[in-house]
């Protein structure tokens, strides 16, 4: 996206980026280190502070918006995407990010998501997964796991859950990537490509809820099991993972499986990973490697080209103008056939 | 039918008779191009200088089996040398293509019309089809008009033999027989509709040849026929001098939001679910882009109106268009933007509900919804166009009031109004209102208030993302005054709440008074809202040409009404609200007028009011 933008003489800060607003978070909930980060990685780039625009849905993460100091709208449960999608349309030089929750954007607001990633439309989606549904004070989520003993599941969840990522492959987005709260490194890294994608980026964060879902990533993500569960995906490099870099995944038919990694072995049987893949298997492939089976990919799992629905719709009316010349107004209202009553 | 005078054509060696209004019916099987027939009919009469005035009723199904009544499709017109408002109440004629459309259409041909069956359709199978026990040709059914059998498709069929089509391309040129026998019978000219037909079939001149044969054929088989000893003279109606086109609703409509965006000098964003029957302005829309025009068919209602609340947040025209069941839909978006007093357009072209009702037929059931239909205390601007033609200015005031307010306006229309076509004057372009937004930029030397309001309006400040220094927030959470900041400051939002109310109640100071044709004080007013203005004028005037002393008054602004109603409901000693619904302008009036006394004229048949049916209900109180 970053090319459609014209440099800005005065660099910013991260302090540039920070409202007025007093942040109403939890203590200790993962979306303060979001908001740092977003305010972070815009600073670092030279897009003009009013150009950007923060739209989100109902839910705690969709709180966002009034904590940074761009525009803003907190809208309505489920229906960020269809107001960013609006915007995107009438004004091609804003950049657009949707903040919203694994309640927000997968339940109520499921629909918009899908047909937002499908047409391509050049925003940013954040989506905070925490498996819980935090603001209504603790009722299970679409991606909260089977058996989940919530307020609203007392003898424990019986919905299968959804895979946010599955969703946004199923969708054909142009750009996926998964990030996570306790690395701010790698989440910046990872905004900082989705604003340089142009087109539709979908990025999943695992968040963590303090009060309703302590640690539900923990058996992932923990200082003690992150080197050995989690696998950081680098363009045409082996899935390389474990405290010594000593497991790499390969496919045996169409499963992954791990493998022992030495740097020297012969790398044409493992899985090297392709974030340009133009089919979607590879990616959905990553995004079904699951806890406890197997170690769990973060980072871009697909970043392709593709033209967006913004530029095809302002395509159109270039093409129409083109070919009709600028509209006239007395000639549409008169229409083909007219005919005068004299005094 | 009224008389006029008769003259002797020596030439034709038939009568011709001059009369003053004609109601002509078209229906047939919804493949039989009846709409196509109507249409070329229509066209006719308004290049011969008729007033006029249409309406399509077809079935929702697309293609029912062939034959059966599910499938009837009818197009009915009446046309005047006087002006006149509706498309006429039961027809003087009926061309009926099959059994099932006769069966479908008799009850609305008057008593001793003239009724026009395709003969060689009322076979055994057909007859079957339509499920006609009897053959209504050879019984009595018919015993009360004037009957004239024509073998439409053998009669079409000869006349094409020497044409190279296929036998089923002939069945289909029946319609322009039928066609030529009514331009006959009413002294039309083909002149326009072969014109029609030779720059449609461009690229098939054998099919243009067949239709023209037909319409030819059609026009003197009448002529010769002994049957149709008379020809009826329509002349040139007296309408205001000026340039005229035919129009139909949903047409004006979305001529009128082009018209109002670049009078404001914005994009038009339309963003809308298809839905019967408001999605003529979806695709009218989509095929004017080199006007800007954007349009968004969204993947649901709700996305719908998400979607131009993103355009209005963005600065430029958004607009949806819906019917019944996408206004419940719509209702927590729109909620949405009365909060963040964002302006925007919401089209509900209303059909007979409740759930999804009568999608193709009409209905004023939605008056209530739009102006209560949401959660908390939300009001909203409500207009509603009272004519076809009056859709076009009806958008550009809903748009006036948007930009002026910063509120969604409720554009309710309706589906008779949507489809139903008459001439249209057309507008003196330089004369419409500049509608140009001030929106603002950074003073720096004062803090930007999002909420700040003009003093007049009491309208917020329409800063759009990508103005410098104006960064800000805004959302659904209850607002603090001046800086729209989150606030459940118990004072603040009481203001904010009276505040929204007092800003749309301010409306009525700058909309036109409500004017009343006819006695300023009395016995009776009649007062209208919205499409049934047509029938009410008609009847009312036919009424006081009785001698009867009744006023007329029509309501295009719902919310606020215009200020100087109470005034005028209290000259009267009763007023009479006829609506397309059990009574829900008159729940309104009610609450705010309790002094006055009301009584209603409801119906929620699917179909306009007739004039007969209104002149009789008004007669009873009089």
């Amino acid at each position: 996206m970053s090319d459609v933008f014209p440099t800005s003489p005065a660099p910013y800060t991260k302090d540039d980026f920070v409202s007025d607003q007093e942040v109403r978070w939890c203590p200790g909930c993962g979306d303060y280190a979001i908001l740092a980060v977003a305010q972070r990685t815009l600073a670092k780039f030279e897009i003009p502070r009013e150009r950007h625009v923060f739209i989100s849905g109902i839910g705690c993460s969709s709180r966002f918006p009034y904590y940074m100091n761009t525009y803003g709208f907190h809208t309505i449960h489920g229906r960020a995407p269809t107001i960013a999608s609006g915007l995107r349309c009438v004004n091609p030089d804003l950049s657009i990010w949707i903040i919203t929750g694994d309640g927000d954007g997968l339940s109520i607001g499921g629909n918009h998501l899908v047909h937002c990633i499908r047409r391509n439309i050049n925003v940013n989606i954040l989506l905070v997964n925490n498996q819980i549904y935090g603001l209504t004070k603790g009722q299970y989520s679409p991606t909260s796991a089977i058996g989940k003993v919530t307020k609203s599941t007392p003898s424990g969840s019986i919905d299968y859950p959804i895979n946010a990522l599955c969703i946004a492959i199923a969708s054909e987005a142009t750009f996926i990537a998964r990030t996570l709260d306790t690395d701010p490194k790698h989440m910046g890294y990872v905004f900082e490509r989705a604003m340089a994608h142009k087109g539709v980026s979908f990025i999943e964060i695992y968040q963590n809820c303090v009060i309703f879902n302590d640690k539900t990533f923990a058996p992932i993500t923990s200082r003690e099991t992150r080197e050995d569960r989690m696998i950081y995906l680098e363009d045409n490099k082996p899935l390389v993972f474990g405290k010594k870099q000593e497991k790499a995944i390969r496919l045996n038919g169409l499963e992954p499986e791990v493998v022992d990694y030495q740097s020297d072995m012969d790398h044409s049987k493992l899985l090297i990973h392709n974030e340009k893949s133009d089919s979607p298997h590879y990616a959905y492939l990553l995004s079904q490697m699951m806890h406890p089976e197997m170690p769990v990919p973060f980072g871009v799992f697909r970043a392709i080209e593709k033209p967006t629905y913004d530029d095809m719709m302002d395509g159109q009316i270039q093409d129409a103008v083109q070919a009709k010349g600028t509209g006239d107004l007395t000639k549409l209202i008169y229409g083909s056939s007219t005919w005068k009553v004299d005094a | 039918m009224s008389l006029t005078g008769l003259t002797k054509d020596a030439k034709m060696s038939k009568v011709k008779q001059e009369i003053d209004a004609i109601t002509v019916r078209f229906a047939g099987d919804s493949g039989d191009g009846m709409q196509l027939a109507g249409d070329q009919f229509t066209d006719t009469t308004a290049i011969m200088g008729n007033d006029f005035s249409t309406l399509p009723d077809f079935p929702a199904e697309i293609r029912a089996p062939v034959g059966t009544l599910p499938g009837v499709s009818s197009f009915q017109i009446q046309f005047s040398n006087s002006v006149i408002f509706t498309p006429g109440d039961d027809a003087d004629v009926l061309v009926a293509m099959n059994p099932a459309a006769l069966k479908v259409n008799l009850i609305n041909v008057r008593k001793g019309g003239l009724v026009i069956v395709n003969s060689s359709s009322f076979t055994e199978m057909g007859l079957k089809k339509a499920n006609w026990q009897v053959n209504p040709l050879e019984d009595a059914t018919l015993k009360d008009f004037k009957v004239l059998k024509v073998p439409l498709s053998e009669l079409t069929k000869n006349a094409l033999k020497e044409h190279p089509l296929k036998m089923t391309e002939v069945e289909r040129c029946k319609n322009f027989f039928a066609l030529g026998m009514m331009f006959w019978l009413y002294d039309r000219s083909l002149e326009h509709t072969i014109t029609w037909i030779n720059k449609k079939f461009s690229k098939r001149q054998e099919m243009a040849a067949a239709n023209i044969s037909a319409v030819k054929a059609g026009y003197n088989y009448a002529d010769i026929t002994e049957t149709l000893p008379t020809q009826f003279v329509i002349t040139k109606s007296k309408l205001d001098p000026g340039t005229y086109r035919k129009i139909m609703g949903n047409e004006a409509a979305a001529i009128g939001l082009i018209t109002a965006a670049r009078l404001a000098k914005k994009t038009l964003f339309y963003g809308s679910y298809p839905i019967t029957p408001a999605s003529d302005i979806l695709h009218y829309l989509a095929t004017q882009k080199h006007f800007g025009v954007k349009t968004f068919q969204a993947e649901d209602e709700i996305a719908a109106i998400g979607s131009i609340i993103g355009a209005a947040f963005g600065g430029h025209l958004g607009v949806t268009g819906t019917s019944g069941p996408g206004m419940c839909l719509k209702a927590e978006a729109l909620n949405l933007a009365i909060m963040a007093e964002l302006p925007l357009i919401l089209i509900d072209v209303q059909r007979g509900g409740p759930s999804t009702g009568m999608p193709t037929k009409t209905e004023q059931g939605d008056l209530l919804q739009a102006i209560y239909g949401r959660n908390g205390e939300s009001p909203v601007a409500v207009v509603a166009p009272k004519t076809p033609a009056d859709c076009f200015d009806m958008a550009i005031e809903a748009v006036r009031i948007a930009f002026k307010y910063m509120t969604p306006v409720i554009y309710l229309s309706e589906g008779y109004l949507s489809s139903s076509s008459e001439p249209w004057k057309l507008p003196d372009i330089s004369k419409l209102p500049d509608l140009t937004v001030k929106h603002p930029v950074a003073d720096p030397l004062k803090k930007f208030l999002p909420y700040e309001r003009d003093a007049e309006t009491l309208a917020r400040p329409w800063a759009t993302p990508g103005t410098p220094g104006l960064e800000h927030r805004i959302g659904g959470l209850s607002k603090a005054d001046l800086t729209g900041n989150v606030s459940y400051d118990p004072e603040n939002n009481q203001r904010m709440i009276d505040l929204r109310a007092e800003k749309i109640r301010r409306i009525a100071l700058d909309i036109p008074d409500l004017e009343v044709r006819g006695p300023k004080s009395g016995k009776i007013l009649v007062l209208g809202w919205g499409g049934t203005y047509g029938a009410l004028y008609q009847s009312i005037d036919e009424l006081c040409a009785e001698g009867l002393a009744v006023a007329h008054a029509h309501l295009s602004y719902l919310n606020p009404f215009p200020k100087n109603l109470g005034h005028v409901l209290r000259q009267y000693e009763k007023v009479i609200v006829p609506e397309l619904n059990m009574g829900q302008l008159i729940v309104l009036l009610r609450y705010q007028y309790p002094e006055v006394k009301f009584v209603g004229i409801n119906k929620v048949k699917g179909h306009p009011f007739k004039i007969l049916e209104l002149k009789s209900k008004i007669k009873e109180y009089l």
